[in-house]
């Protein structure tokens, strides 16, 4: 092997490696812990561990500089490290199987990570008694929702999402006989009474809540419990011209429609939906507690599942630490107010959902084997060395 | 000399038995009998002599109390003076106050205390109301943001608030008499009951029958609200056996039904008995208020006799004592007769070890859980943990070392445990969450392993940077055997704290939708798994030897208690369950000792006192 090729491979297969990307991955956790106090758990997930670089912001400046290496790196590096030495270092005798196994199971942790990271879907499903409900809603990603009510029976949605709202351009849809122009976009405000023409540089609204609102731009929040309520100034154009400039935001608290050759629409902005080929219909809301305290003893909540296609039809509860997995989603409880009778779910989709149950049986296989073999060998040589260290 | 371990076993094993004997009754009551009867306090059934201890535990720190004329009362009958004689009570001097602010809110200075921060509800009692202010402006600050002054100031009111509510839990406070008061009451309740409902249709009534009733009314309510004590069991048709009620709410229960209810009588005729001085009306009510409830509620009886004896016995003290004597012996056994003395000390080890076991799994039976289930069991068990692997390092390695680690762990688990023991009952109900067996015995307890073990391997190094830096003592074999023992605990560490962390993700992936969110506390597990590993391949890679290995192991102390203590002092993500702020100077003294030992480690081996060679 070329001599450059040989340095390289060495240097992926060592131990020093390893020892080093281990010791970066301390300091990085650590890091990432201290600062969840300021940032909060998902925006620390985001700046420290799903990315290749921690980013630090220059004060008062855009720049950002990278200072230390993000999850991405120093995960992706060890994976590398870690097969390099499958390949090129580990024995396959039965003496080191143990060892071979914890390392097989460690990688195949690392890539559940990685597509669980890529590929997991996290929303909830909140409802009181007696709803059904065949969607989930995002955690904090929303959607301009134009919905064609004009039949009874059913609405025909089309939803453009934040991403595209953010960029402030115009939004053409083959099913929607207008476009939507976006004038403006905040990514959290909030709305007081006022006249709209009073806030100089902004949109003025002509129709719906925006002609009697004001729209206030915030800061965006990375607190766990505070939402990002983002608001937009959107235009619908039609070939005739302009129909008015609405204000949506999930603050507004009525629907806001308007008229098109002979059709009703409505403009929402909405948490996103995801739609489920099934129904969940809440049937009853328990929430026990230990007598005399406030101490929660169960959360349980028994739906009705049913299928669109007929198959599935039945009673279920969900409680803490029972989950129910249909179609390639998992409910949880969530969050639960007794009193109102409301439950929440939350609905998750994760592809690599088995891939750490299967990591954790090769790891504790692996590792217990080689504890064993380790003791008895340790049992074997003191039996053979009998008056050994009694000294003091 | 040779008969010496014997001699110390023996005394350790009488010490124990000494424990082990049902307490005496000081006096003509049989108090005895009165703690074992059963009630219901924050969701779980217990004796009342866990009420008291726990309660003088909460208001003052101590369970020993002395009256202002110098008499020395058990836990047990200070709650009889306070459920039966509330004015004697009010001037027994058992809540804590240790701000001068809040001393000076109060009007009372530190030489009005009992050992100058003590004080009695008479001496506080003009100035509660301001101390009620304050304390309601405090609590709308969060709790970690709050100064010494607020955080004081809301203890104390606490403190007092579940004084108030033992004190009304059997009668009126103010009551000379409640037996007779109950008494009267319930001879005027049928006419009483029919005069309010005459006024109620507004027919002609007797408007004195009416006052009576509503004064009555009132008092209960009183009561009612300030329940904390449900003494009364559940009637004997109630569906639900854990509806056990205060005695307030079962008063106002006696205007619908005309009758007091029969325990709550009893409650009161032993109050008038205690009070009278009448020992022998005493002892009988007490033992048929016992019997009547062992006849519907065996099983419930039956675990609050042993845990009033459990609580008597106190097996966490005792064993707290052999384990300090255990590590003195042990380092004796370093300077004179090595044998009998590191024998001795493997036998108290052991009999600690046995004793620590035996409250364990009390409490298991007990509260009917895996052995850890808060922050209190989860130093108990560290402990249990760590001193069981020292006991097979004592019995393998045969040199002291193995006693000497599990007298000094044993013993700083215990205390930590004890200090951990100050807010109220150790048995608590688990959230809901919380609330499965099986991943409280896997997951929790395969991680408390990988704590004990992990702070094992980092006090064997600290002996060995003790005895190489300060005394001639390190010899080769002893080297050698310390640094086979180091390595084999990490590795056993390395095990079950990685197998416990990644339970601990499929727990997360059933209950939270994730198997890995990257929590403090989840993030604190992975730090002792990473740093394990750190250690093992550091030595498998031979960049360090034994004097870093050592190093590293007491690193290993500083990760582990950041993990085990630090996380929960963030008050961040879905594990924050034990928050406590006191315990953070003690968690920065703890890692600025360990890393001093790390520094005086890396002192140039040639300084060292002992003449042993770093490859080791």
């Amino acid at each position: 092997m070329h001599a450059i090729t040989r340095q390289f491979r060495d240097f992926f297969v060592s131990l020093q490696l390893t020892v080093g990307l281990l010791i970066l991955s301390l300091i990085l956790v650590f890091a990432a812990t201290l600062d969840q106090v300021n940032l909060g758990i998902w925006a620390v997930q985001e700046k420290y561990f799903r990315s290749f670089f921690v980013m630090w912001q220059a004060p008062n400046s855009d720049i950002s500089l990278p200072i230390f290496p993000g999850g991405y790196f120093i995960g992706g590096l060890l994976l590398i490290n870690l097969v390099a030495a499958h390949i090129y270092r580990f024995q396959m005798n039965w003496r080191k199987m143990g060892i071979q196994l914890t390392h097989a199971g460690l990688i195949f942790l690392l890539i559940g990570e990685l597509v669980t990271g890529l590929m997991q879907k996290d929303s909830s499903m909140r409802m009181e008694e007696g709803q059904t409900r065949s969607y989930s809603e995002s955690f904090r990603d929303y959607e301009l929702a134009l919905l064609d009510k004009t039949d009874a029976a059913f609405d025909e949605v089309v939803a453009v999402p934040e991403a595209v709202l953010a960029d402030e351009g115009s939004v053409q849809h083959p099913r929607l006989p207008f476009q939507v122009k976006v004038k403006a976009y905040y990514g959290n405000a909030t709305m007081q009474m006022g006249d709209p023409a009073g806030r100089p540089g902004a949109p003025v609204a002509t129709q719906g809540v925006g002609a009697r609102v004001q729209v206030i731009p915030l800061p965006l929040t990375y607190k766990p419990d505070e939402l990002n309520q983002p608001a937009a100034f959107v235009e619908i154009i039609t070939t005739e011209g302009t129909l008015g400039t609405w204000v949506v935001s999930p603050l507004v608290g009525m629907p806001q429609t308007f008229a098109y050759q002979g059709k009703n629409w409505e403009l929402a902005l909405r948490l996103k939906r995801h739609y489920l080929p099934f129904s969940l219909n809440l049937l009853q809301v328990t929430h026990d507690k230990y007598p005399g305290t406030e101490i929660p003893k169960n959360f349980a909540s028994r739906v009705r599942l049913k299928d669109e296609a007929g198959h599935e039809d039945r009673e279920v509860v969900i409680f803490m630490n029972n989950p129910l997995r249909h179609g390639g989603q998992t409910f949880y409880q969530y969050q639960m107010n007794a009193a109102g009778k409301m439950s929440a779910f939350q609905v998750v989709s994760n592809p690599g959902w088995l891939m750490p149950y299967i990591a954790c049986i090769l790891m504790g296989v692996g590792l217990t084997l080689q504890f064993c073999i380790s003791l008895a060998g340790f049992i074997r040589k003191r039996a053979g060395t009998p008056a050994v260290a009694s000294s003091v | 000399m040779k008969r010496l371990p014997l001699l110390f076993l023996v005394l350790g094993l009488v010490y124990l038995g000494s424990t082990l004997r049902p307490q005496a009754n000081k006096t003509d009551f049989k108090l005895n009998d009165l703690n074992r009867v059963p009630v219901l306090v924050n969701g779980r059934i217990k004796p009342l002599d866990t009420v008291a201890r726990t309660s003088l535990l909460t208001l003052q720190g101590r369970q020993r109390l002395v009256t202002p004329d110098g008499r020395s009362l058990t836990p047990a009958e200070w709650m009889a003076d306070v459920l039966f004689a509330p004015g004697k009570a009010d001037t027994y001097r058992c809540i804590l106050i240790e701000n001068h602010e809040v001393l000076d809110l109060l009007g009372v200075k530190t030489e009005d205390g009992d050992g100058g921060k003590r004080f009695s509800y008479d001496q506080l009692r003009l100035k509660l109301p301001e101390l009620e202010k304050q304390a309601r402006l405090a609590d709308g600050v969060e709790a970690p943001l709050r100064t010494p002054f607020q955080k004081q100031v809301t203890t104390v009111r606490n403190r007092v608030i579940l004084y108030l509510q033992l004190k009304t839990s059997v009668q009126m406070p103010d009551s000379t008499d409640f037996f007779t008061e109950l008494d009267q009451f319930e001879k005027a309740l049928p006419a009483g009951i029919a005069a309010v409902l005459a006024k109620q249709r507004n027919e002609p009534h007797n408007a004195d029958a009416v006052k009576v009733m509503r004064e009555m009314a009132d008092r209960f309510s009183y009561m009612e609200q300030l329940a904390y004590l449900r003494l009364v069991p559940p009637a004997a048709g109630d569906p639900d056996p854990t509806n056990w009620r205060p005695v307030g709410s079962t008063l106002l229960d006696a205007f619908g039904s005309a009758k007091i209810n029969p325990t709550v009588m009893e409650y009161a005729r032993l109050g008038h008995a205690w009070r009278k001085g009448d020992a022998a009306e005493f002892n009988r009510i007490t033992l048929s208020l016992h019997d009547e409830l062992a006849k519907r509620f065996a099983p419930e009886m039956r675990k609050s006799d042993v845990e009033a004896r459990f609580n008597a016995a106190q097996p966490f003290y005792s064993s707290m004592s052999l384990y300090v004597l255990a590590f003195l012996l042990a380092v004796a056994s370093w300077l004179k007769w090595p044998q009998e003395l590191s024998r001795a000390a493997f036998w108290l080890l052991t009999l600690a070890w046995i004793a620590t076991t035996v409250g364990v799994f009390t409490r298991m039976w007990i509260e009917g859980r895996p052995p850890v289930t808060n922050l209190y069991s989860s130093a108990l068990f560290v402990g249990w943990g760590a001193v069981l692997l020292c006991l097979f390092l004592a019995k393998f390695f045969r040199n002291g070392v193995g006693s000497v680690a599990g007298g000094l762990i044993g013993f700083g688990t215990l205390i930590i445990a004890h200090h951990l023991s100050l807010t109220g009952d150790t048995m608590e109900m688990m959230r809901a969450v919380l609330d499965s067996n099986f991943w409280l015995a896997t997951h929790v307890v395969i991680i408390t392993i990988g704590y004990s073990a992990t702070f094992l391997a980092g006090f064997l190094a600290l002996i060995y940077i003790c005895r190489g830096v300060f005394t001639r003592t390190l010899d080769k074999a002893t080297a050698d055997a310390l640094v086979r023992m180091v390595y084999g605990i990490v590795c056993f560490a390395t095990l079950f704290s990685l197998v416990g962390t990644v339970l601990g993700g499929i727990w997360a992936d059933q209950s939270w939708g994730r198997f890995w969110g990257w929590d403090p506390k989840e993030n604190g597990a992975l730090l002792i798994v990473i740093w394990n590993a750190v250690i093992l391949h550091a030595r498998w890679g031979g960049i360090v030897r034994a004097r870093g290995l050592m190093v590293m192991a007491v690193f290993g102390n500083i990760v582990t208690s950041w993990s085990w203590f630090g996380t929960n002092m963030l008050g961040v993500g879905l594990h924050s369950y034990g928050f406590m702020d006191s315990a953070f100077y003690a968690l920065i003294a703890f890692v600025a000792s360990q890393l001093l030992f790390m520094v005086i480690a890396l002192v140039p081996l040639e300084k060292w006192r002992s003449n042993t060679p770093a490859a080791a």
